[in-house]
């Protein structure tokens, strides 16, 4: 399937604001965290800053965002993961109140009760999980409620390479398969699990191959390229649209960051990142955009600037939002 | 004017379940055997005759994919009543039922409705051993973000159950085995009762005075409801008027309730079958004792429950741990020891 030049732009500026939304939020995360400010003999203080908590960033993995979403219309139901930034902008979830929540805001998506691992958008469907391998029964939940209201919408579960040795994959993928849900499983695969590199976790080399075994296909994209994502993933949305059921894909992609901000990543070799930054997905679908006559120079400057300003836009807002009540704290247990 | 019929636990239930499933086809069910089978202990009787498949949905053993289906599809605007056929099986997928079920609605910030209901079969008393007896709703009532339902017969099963069903958030429903009126399991009669034909609910966080009495409090729950009564007969016939307290939910839960009671009665047993340790006993007594300066005790609060080992097979042992009619007797009549004493001092 061919992408339109309207959704190639549309994955270029996404892929833009994601990066820019990610590099500003290491650089947020950071404040008040580090030394002088803090006890001496600490390197890093978690729970200070504007911003506390973990915070896991997915600086370099906008391929597989936006080469989905690209696919999806707002009735469709997206579940991601606990790094889940990209997946919630290519959503569409708003960006203020996403950005709200990570401060701890009233105006953020869950009142500032759910923080960055938990972002719950019911109107643009999309939720996440902190949980490793969570995403996928909630989705297939989602394919089973659309196929019962008798709608062509699918739902989409992210998830990484440490994921897909869970046993929620394996029971997931058998029950979406047996019920022909409108599921797509999409295996993020940036090759590490925390600190465990696919090869010392995963018996296989391909997740997808796993496809086989629950009589699904399963679909391999080799590159980190939204456009070859979203050519992959066509006939896997095809099919759940038409009501055959579930596919796998899983896509390489790289992670950028550490697992969290704030990780020493001891274990990553040392010139690895910046071998993996060669192949940055932005510029290169940049140059494919140029090539094709789709973006000038001067258009770029426009998009990029355009994409900066909202995540400025909604640092601010955050910024600017008041923190709840404490006594909030004791609402909304129950609906 | 509704007509009433004698039905089993197991039957009110289905039959809760089919008549809500009429009423709003966004309701289906799921789970293990449930379908043909009816379910391993009765609770979706008759109800794949009356849906077919596409709403009485067997699903293979796989709990975290279909508990975790049930939350989405909940959170898409469905209503799934889900089955997680033992309450002891919860440890292979938990994380389901606490970290998303119970918790999303919270951090959504109350933006998002999750209207599960999942019930599971609790309670020993049949040599099953430890991994299939346990009653463990303080376990779940402990977790916030899940109301807990424990009823004791028939007719409260029924209005309990559709007010689950009609309930925007996620409500476990713990029905014990030894009181379904299952063909192949003893039961207590007085867990099959009048039920009408028409439907009710009934609220959640309201206990019932299921026996009045003057001397002595025995608040309970489940099956133990049944068990406190018969000993409540057997005390009557020496004198001692016991009131009995169906809590029916442990979350919410009706503490006014059983203070009243002990307020009038000064005196209280809680008898339960799930264990001792860190549970329904210890929260109950610590409401009376948080409450002291209204509520005067007569003599010290007595537990009854699983002392804290494993449930064992063999039948001496199993009815050695598990709290049975005599064992509510004798607690009361220390409870009125008490007062004996009392009145040899005065």
């Amino acid at each position: 399937m061919q992408a339109s030049p309207e959704k190639l732009l549309w994955m270029y500026e996404t892929m833009v604001e994601i990066r820019n939304y990610e590099e500003t939020m290491a650089n947020v995360y950071l404040e008040g965290k580090l030394p002088p400010q803090i006890q001496k003999g600490l390197a890093f203080d978690i729970g200070s800053g504007p911003v506390p908590g973990e915070m896991h960033l997915a600086a370099g993995q906008e391929p597989v965002a936006v080469g989905v979403c690209a696919h999806l219309k707002k009735e469709d139901t997206v579940v991601g993961t606990h790094r889940p930034h990209h997946f919630a902008i290519a959503k569409g979830v708003p960006l203020d109140k996403m950005t709200a929540e990570m401060f701890g805001k009233v105006t953020g998506l869950g009142k500032g009760k759910g923080g960055h691992m938990h972002l719950f958008d019911p109107e643009h469907k999309f939720s996440c999980s902190g949980i490793i391998g969570a995403s996928l029964p909630p989705a297939c939940g989602a394919g089973l409620a659309a196929k019962k209201m008798g709608e062509d919408w699918v739902a989409v579960a992210f998830f990484g390479e440490g994921a897909a040795n869970q046993g929620s994959f394996h029971e997931s993928l058998n029950l979406a398969a047996l019920w022909r849900l409108p599921v797509i499983f999409v295996c993020e695969d940036n090759n590490w699990a925390i600190s465990v590199p696919k090869s010392n976790a995963t018996s296989i080399e391909w997740v997808a191959d796993r496809a086989s075994a629950y009589g699904i296909p399963g679909i391999k994209v080799a590159n980190n390229d939204a456009l070859e994502v979203y050519e992959a993933v066509a006939p896997a949305i095809e099919r759940a649209r038409l009501g055959e059921g579930p596919s796998l894909i899983e896509v390489k992609t790289d992670r950028y960051l550490g697992h969290f901000q704030g990780d020493p990543e001891v274990y990553r070799p040392k010139d690895e990142v910046s071998n993996l930054r060669k192949n940055d997905p932005i510029p290169k679908l940049a140059a494919l955009l140029k090539s094709r006559g789709l973006m000038t120079d001067a258009e770029e400057g426009v998009i990029v600037a355009r994409a900066k300003e909202r995540v400025a836009g909604a640092f601010a807002f955050a910024r600017q939002s008041a923190y709840p009540a404490a006594q909030d704290a004791l609402n909304d247990v129950f609906a | 004017m509704s007509t009433t019929r004698k039905l089993t636990m197991a039957q009110a239930i289905s039959e809760a379940m089919a008549q809500e499933m009429t009423r709003d086809p966004n309701v289906f069910v799921m789970g293990e055997d449930i379908g043909a089978y009816g379910g391993i202990f009765g609770a979706t009787g008759g109800l794949l005759d009356k849906f077919g498949p596409d709403r009485i949905m067997d699903t293979p053993i796989s709990e975290t994919a279909f508990i975790g289906t049930a939350t989405g599809a909940a959170a898409a605007g469905l209503r799934p009543i889900v089955e997680l056929m033992f309450v002891d099986f919860f440890g292979v997928c938990m994380d389901q039922i606490y970290n998303h079920l119970a918790k999303n609605t919270y951090m959504a910030g109350g933006n998002l409705k999750l209207p599960v209901v999942l019930t599971t079969a609790i309670g020993g008393g049949y040599n099953d051993a430890a991994q299939h007896s346990q009653c463990l709703y303080a376990t779940f009532a402990h977790m916030p973000g899940l109301k807990v339902v424990v009823p004791s017969n028939a007719y409260d099963a029924k209005g309990l159950m559709i007010q689950a069903i009609r309930d925007d958030n996620p409500v476990m429903f713990m029905y014990h085995k030894g009181i379904m009126g299952l063909p192949w399991m003893a039961y207590f009669e007085g867990s099959s009762n009048e039920v009408p034909e028409a439907g009710y609910t009934i609220p959640f966080g309201q206990a019932k005075v299921v026996r009045e009495g003057q001397d002595a409090t025995i608040v309970t729950i489940s099956q133990m409801v049944q068990k406190a009564l018969l000993a409540a007969d057997e005390l009557a016939r020496e004198g001692i008027n016991a009131e009995v307290i169906d809590l029916r939910t442990l979350v919410p839960l009706d503490r006014a309730a059983v203070l009243k009671s002990v307020a009038k009665t000064g005196r209280l047993l809680i008898a339960d079958e799930d264990y001792l340790g860190f549970g329904l006993t210890g929260e109950i007594s610590a409401t009376v004792a948080e409450n002291l300066d209204t509520v005067v005790l007569k003599a010290p609060i007595k537990r009854l429950a699983l002392p804290n080992v494993p449930i064992p097979y063999s039948r001496p042992l199993e009815q050695f741990v598990i709290p049975q009619v005599k064992g509510i007797v004798e607690a009361v009549q220390k409870l009125m020891q008490a007062r004996m004493a009392e009145g040899v001092a005065a």
